[in-house]
């Protein structure tokens, strides 16, 4: 809402204001564009798997805070949203430990 | 601007209380909440998927000695090596390039969707109509892209023994040439659930450009409603960003 401009007096348009879209726009492609760099030149390993995960994130980040405008929205809704993620947060810690309790199993 | 109305005439708030939760009107915050729930079932099959794979036996090795087994779970290097009419262009392997190719054009029609929902609060009708446009044309694409990419995911390239010892080539939800069954059965759901996200989403777009061209929200005043599909667009894109990390990229 605080994003909304109102149409000048005479019923002009005003002038896009695109510069920080396109801004945004080039974080992603630039780490989605590293993270091929980083598949083919770094062999697989834990240490690659967090890098590609942290990158994740940050791509996550830039998404949500600033396409999706929640960064514009009032704090109790950004954390009303974000906060729940904390349960998947608990969730892949449990899953993982289970993982690896089934691989002592199995193999 | 909906604030702006009810201060003006208390007796027409939207949310009977004077002023509307979290400053958000009711759709955008029903949107938001719709997004958790569904980010929660996209990370409980992802989270399945991590737990699945890491009780596997992994692949250590060279990229160019790999063969594909039961033993261990396959590399994304070697399952996803193919692109539309290479072998008449006389390459044989194209390791993630095609989907390189689809997550930029899901990336490229997220922008588009922010500029059309930048355009519509500015009221620029014409401006909405374009880049509503691309953002569409960019979903379809992606479809196409999807559903070229799990033809050649089901129809196969190679034979190989599966859990039983039996040969078979390409995949199905019980045995696939790749490795374990359950990472077709996982590339199914995941990249299905998503697609099918795709799919939705543009409908819905296509719906909310339909009424941008008819004059739908120029003579409701606002166009809150790209807003509102552009949040959906913009997780379908955000849910991609994780399939591609988890699916292709480890």
């Amino acid at each position: 809402m605080a994003t909304h401009i109102a149409p000048t007096v005479d019923g002009e348009i005003p002038k896009p204001q695109t510069k920080q879209i396109w801004v945004v726009f080039w974080i992603l492609f630039g780490i989605t564009a590293l993270e091929f760099l980083i598949a083919f030149t770094v062999p697989a390993g834990t240490l690659r798997t967090i890098v590609f995960v942290l990158m994740t994130i940050v791509k996550a980040f830039y998404i949500v805070a600033h396409f999706m405008h929640l960064k514009g929205e009032v704090k109790a809704l950004a954390w009303s949203i974000v906060l729940p993620m904390v349960f998947v947060l608990w969730l892949i810690g449990a899953l993982l430990k289970e993982a690896s309790a089934l691989f002592e199993v199995r193999f | 601007m909906a604030t702006t109305a009810a201060s003006v005439q208390p007796k027409g708030s939207i949310w009977n209380g004077g002023e509307s939760p979290l400053k958000a009107s009711y759709g955008k915050l029903m949107m938001w909440f719709f997004l958790l729930s569904d980010a929660f079932t996209f990370s409980s099959l992802l989270v399945g998927y991590g737990m699945i794979r890491s009780s596997w036996q992994s692949y250590s090795g060279t990229i160019e000695a790999f063969k594909f087994s039961q033993e261990y779970w396959p590399i994304p290097e070697k399952v996803f090596e193919a692109f539309p009419g290479m072998h008449a262009l006389g390459i044989d392997s194209a390791p993630l390039v095609f989907v390189g190719i689809m997550t930029f054009i899901l990336i490229m029609s997220s922008v588009t969707m922010v500029l059309a929902v930048e355009a519509g609060h500015r009221n620029d009708q014409k401006d909405v109509e374009r880049w509503m446009l691309w953002t569409l044309i960019g979903g379809l694409t992606f479809l196409g892209c999807q559903a070229w990419e799990w033809s050649h995911f089901i129809h196969g390239s190679s034979m190989a023994m599966n859990a039983v010892g039996n040969e078979v080539m390409g995949a199905s939800l019980v045995a696939n040439q790749y490795g374990p069954p359950a990472f077709a059965d996982l590339f199914f759901f995941i990249t299905g659930f998503h697609g099918f996200h795709v799919f939705s989403g543009v409908v819905l777009n296509f719906i909310v450009f339909y009424n941008v061209v008819v004059g739908t929200y120029k003579r409701r005043g606002h166009y809150e409603m790209v807003e509102k599909v552009g949040l959906y667009w913009h997780f379908v894109d955000l849910v991609w960003v994780f399939v591609f990390t988890f699916f292709y990229l480890i």
